[in-house]
């Protein structure tokens, strides 16, 4: 494997793990998913992960999602900086953009409220990472992008609303 | 064999300005292969964890919504040049990928 690692290049490459693939999630994939990760020195040890939170991704309901996190007391703030879109020519790569000025951030939570799951996922920032990430989502039609930041223990939340010309969800 | 993971890491000061771009179909389950009209399954990026010198600096939990071959903007504060930055990730099918990339002296 070439060990090339300028600033612009990248030693890539890897290897599926050697599990039988299973196209439903089940525990038991979902189990030795992680031990295999974690053979190959990926992620933290399982005990430092939070469990998977199934259920917050699975709900259709934005408010229900955001509850779920733990954040269902989220208070408004304008510190929560999205840059995205007024319109989203291609739903399935909105560009967004999300700043956090809330002192001692820990984690940025996405969600797009018109999304069939409108949990998008989310970002934890430590050992001197900004509360900063660009990335690019799916949105199925125009909605409200519903930021999350959790902070010190506390949530707070911004919302940006983008319009959305073909939807992203299905294609 | 998963396709490499590209990335270009600047150092400004002390900041680490990163881009990632991982090769990922992030299947939502709800497309339908054109040629026989069956659902592609789902099949997406779960987990991503990048560390600089060792030290996680950035740990993510992603559903199906994040778009396909994710790209990822990020900045870490407290960078040397020479400093190692790794990117992993694993899939909702146990697949996984993992790349690393050297911080280059300041500009």
């Amino acid at each position: 494997m070439p060990t090339d690692e300028g600033p612009t290049g990248a030693v890539g490459g890897g290897t599926p793990l050697p599990l039988p693939l299973h196209t439903r999630r089940s525990a038991l994939g979902a189990a030795a998913a992680a031990l295999g990760a974690l053979a190959l020195g990926l992620l933290r040890p399982l005990t430092a992960w939070a469990a998977w939170n199934q259920a917050a991704f699975d709900t259709k309901d934005v408010f229900q999602a955001i509850k779920l996190v733990g954040a269902g007391n989220a208070e408004p703030s304008p510190d929560i900086v999205i840059n995205a879109p007024e319109i989203a020519e291609n739903g399935a790569q909105v560009p967004i953009e999300i700043q956090s000025n809330v002192p001692g951030t820990e984690t940025i939570y996405i969600f797009a409220d018109k999304n069939v799951q409108p949990y998008v996922g989310n970002f934890t920032f430590s050992n001197g990472a900004e509360p900063y990430i660009a990335t690019r989502i799916k949105m199925g039609e125009t909605c409200d992008l519903r930021v999350v930041v959790r902070a010190g223990g506390k949530f707070y939340v911004a919302t940006r609303e983008v319009k959305v010309t073909i939807g992203g969800c299905g294609t | 064999m998963a396709e490499p993971i590209r990335m270009r890491i600047k150092l400004n000061g002390e900041v680490a300005d990163v881009r990632v771009l991982i090769s990922h179909p992030m299947e939502t389950g709800l497309r339908k292969d054109p040629g026989t009209g069956e659902a592609i399954p789902l099949h997406f990026i779960k987990n991503v964890t990048v560390t600089l010198a060792g030290k996680t600096v950035l740990a993510a939990e992603w559903s199906q919504a994040m778009a396909r071959n994710p790209y990822l903007q990020f900045r870490v504060r407290g960078a040397r040049a020479g400093d190692e930055l790794a990117v992993e990730w694993i899939d909702n099918l146990g697949e996984s990928n993992r790349a690393t990339g050297k911080v280059p002296a300041a500009t």
